[in-house]
């Protein structure tokens, strides 16, 4: 091969292998923080503590739906001594029931962190049905 | 146990166990977070650009293409354009086929004895390691592109359709991708390949193991971090972003695991380079398949040759006539 060649194919290549940094030049895109409503500011405790929430909770709403589903487990005493409702949207006690806002609550960090949960393939949330 | 894997293996545990105690126990993650993956790209590109510059200046005197099939001959004889290529085009396909299909491996065979009393020599067709390499590449891409969605913001569509496809079995929470497992199941079958396999065991060697423990160590690790002892998953993208963007930060809540991933996958990077995984970028320039067999169409000149002196016999014989003719030797010329 040429070496004109060699070099054309090696400079794309670094281009290429340099990708993330031209792409996001500029931006200091720092996480988004997910909105707490008025209501689960108010009640201050939710399942889990806060990084194991972070971490966890795709796997207890796994844990949850397996529960409700196979064994109609419907309530869950968290750590903290409160007691909750194993449901995403049904009900006051419920996730939903509480962190009101999809959009601000499950979808920021969700989009940031390219999360397509299929949650919502089946569960709506109540504000999504009257737009 | 055979101390060529023995060693690779200790060294993969310790590199792992150097990371995570240092994150863990002495609190460096700024080094392993920041100086490290660094320090990691940059000898991934500088010493890439310098071993394929390296080979481009070596000069290939010779037109040595493998042929695996019958070369352009007389009209009434069917060439085979791809496996003996003779235009630019035909190299091309081949070269593409190689690349993306791995050709040469699907042609391996293996050669044993007959096992009845004729104990004849046969060769049959292996395909096996083939299909190994297929599944280890092309699930290593789909990880590494799937992992784009770290160190881009917002993640562009085609990552998304990558994602999608890969967790097209929707089978728990997390989704279990594929890919990561299929890579990891090939990479310990290429593994034990190694090991059980006498004939390649023999011809095995510690550089061959390192990069199958690293990448199997972080296949696990991410295994690990998706499935079992989950990571703040905000926290990994704050950071990535971080370094994609030049403001690198420690984010709080991710643990040594985290780090000991990046620490191996960046010693994965910087080793690319000084070893034999540098036949990413090697295949581009393996001359075996890189040239057209057209050395009976075209003069090929040796690029190093120079003028040479010659001497002929006319200037021989002007040189040595008389004492020729005293010796009694027939001339050319005779004055």
């Amino acid at each position: 091969m040429s070496k004109n060649a060699i070099i054309a194919g090696l400079a794309a290549f670094v281009i290429a292998a340099l990708f993330p940094i031209w792409f996001n030049f500029g931006g200091t895109d720092a996480a988004p923080e997910p909105e707490l409503s008025a209501k689960a500011k108010a009640a201050g405790k939710c399942v889990l503590d806060k990084y194991d929430m972070r971490a966890n909770h795709m796997s207890l709403l796994d844990e949850w739906r397996d529960g409700v589903v196979r064994d109609a487990d419907r309530k869950y005493d968290a750590a903290n001594g409160k007691q909750f409702q194993m449901s995403l949207s049904t009900g006051e006690d419920s996730c939903l029931g509480c962190h009101e806002d999809k959009e601000k609550f499950c979808d920021k960090c969700h989009t940031y962190a390219s999360v397509d949960p299929y949650c919502w393939e089946c569960h709506t949330t109540p504000k999504e049905i009257n737009q | 146990m055979k101390q060529k894997y023995m060693l690779p293996l200790t060294g993969v545990f310790l590199l792992f166990l150097l990371a995570y105690a240092g994150v863990e126990g002495a609190g460096m993650q700024w080094f392993f977070g920041i100086v490290v993956p660094y320090a990691a790209v940059l000898a991934f590109l500088a010493g890439f650009v310098y071993r394929v510059m390296g080979w481009a200046s070596s000069a290939v005197p010779f037109r040595i293409p493998t042929t695996c099939g019958q070369q352009k001959s007389l009209p009434w004889i069917k060439q085979n354009r791809i496996d003996n290529p003779d235009t630019t085009a035909g190299v091309f396909v081949r070269m593409v086929l190689e690349i993306f299909l791995f050709r040469s491996l699907f042609r391996n065979t293996k050669a044993a004895f007959n096992r009845n009393e004729k104990n004849k020599l046969t060769y049959s067709w292996e395909i096996f390691l083939w299909l190994g390499a297929l599944a280890f590449h092309y699930s290593f891409l789909t990880v590494l592109l799937r992992h784009l969605r770290f160190f881009l913001n917002p993640v562009p569509a085609c990552i998304k359709v990558v994602e999608y496809f890969d967790g097209i079995i929707q089978v728990g929470l997390p989704i279990v991708m594929l890919s990561g497992f299929l890579l990891l199941g090939a990479a310990l079958f290429l593994l034990a390949r190694r090991i059980f396999d006498e004939k390649v065991s023999y011809i095995s060697l510690a550089a061959d193991y390192f990069p199958l423990f690293l990448i199997i160590g972080i296949a696990v690790t991410g295994i690990f971090m998706r499935y079992f002892t989950k990571v703040d998953i905000l926290g990994v993208k704050t950071f990535t972003m971080g370094l994609a963007t030049f403001h690198p930060v420690i984010p709080e809540g991710v643990g040594g695991l985290f780090y000991a991933h990046i620490f191996m996958v960046s010693i994965l990077f910087a080793y690319i380079p000084v070893s034999k995984l540098m036949h990413m970028g090697g295949i581009f320039l393996s001359p075996t398949r890189n040239m057209a067999n057209n050395t009976r169409m075209k003069r090929h000149i040796n690029p190093w040759n120079y003028d040479v002196d010659i001497h002929t016999y006319e200037q021989y014989e002007d040189h040595f006539r008389d004492k020729m003719i005293d010796a009694g030797l027939p001339v050319d010329k005779k004055e």
